[in-house]
């Protein structure tokens, strides 16, 4: 049993660390932004593996609000980002990208 | 004897999905541009803390905390596609894509550049006709 919890962990955190480079490294706002719905939805794992493995229903109700944090995150987040654009002047049907300011703040490292 | 099979199946989807969370990680490090981060970030998110929550179900099994776990994985399997929908839609308008990478290009730039003018339903009702949001 005991091996089954660290086999269990140690995939979970190495998941959770690889996320967490992709969040440190960039390089744009929504690359963290999909590392860090990622790294939710594994910590959102690792409780669950506690549950099971230690029987302990009391942390069950954890996981449905981060589930939900999750989401709601990641959802205005790009809706944030997406009100940013500007209408581009290409006909190519992408925007032209973000403010020079607010792609410095966001992108500039 | 039956519950002892039982715990193998429980720790062997539980073993799985956290196999899947790894496979998440590494995926996320090693691809390329925002939206095949996603397609490695999404499905983890999805098939693995489902396992993870059906693993954990059988453990569980008796107590009243099992109807939550499920409800917890069908709220994963309601809200992950719209918003990796969301991210992977303003990745593609910010030119996060990496062109040279893509083997199939259906969304043809000529098709959308009819509908900037008039985008469907996509605009914040607040913004600014013509310098708002691209739609």
């Amino acid at each position: 049993m005991t091996v089954v919890w660290v086999v269990a962990y140690t995939l979970l955190s190495g998941g959770a660390a690889l996320s967490m480079v992709r969040v440190w490294r960039g390089p744009s706002l929504l690359d963290r932004v999909v590392a860090t719905e990622t790294l939710l939805a594994i910590i959102a794992g690792g409780i669950a593996v506690y549950a099971g493995l230690a029987r302990d229903p009391a942390v069950v109700p954890v996981l449905l609000v981060v589930a939900l944090l999750g989401f709601l995150g990641a959802v205005s987040v790009a809706r944030y980002v997406g009100g940013m654009l500007i209408k581009s002047g290409t006909d190519d049907g992408r925007a032209a990208g973000l403010p020079p300011a607010a792609e410095q703040t966001v992108e500039g490292r | 004897m039956v519950r002892e099979i039982l715990d193998v199946v429980a720790i062997g989807f539980l073993l799985l999905g956290s196999v899947m969370a790894l496979a998440a990680g590494v995926g996320l490090v090693r691809f390329p541009d925002v939206i095949s981060r996603l397609h490695a970030g999404t499905k983890p998110q999805v098939a693995g803390v489902l396992l993870i929550m059906v693993g954990g179900a059988i453990r569980l099994a008796g107590t009243p905390v099992v109807w939550m776990l499920l409800l917890g994985g069908l709220l994963q399997m309601l809200t992950v596609p719209v918003s990796a929908h969301m991210i992977s839609r303003i990745a593609y308008r910010r030119r996060h894509v990496r062109e040279d990478l893509l083997v199939v290009h259906e969304a043809g730039f000529a098709g959308l550049a009819d509908l900037q003018d008039d985008p469907p339903g996509d605009q914040p009702a607040d913004a600014p006709r013509d310098q708002g949001d691209s739609g």
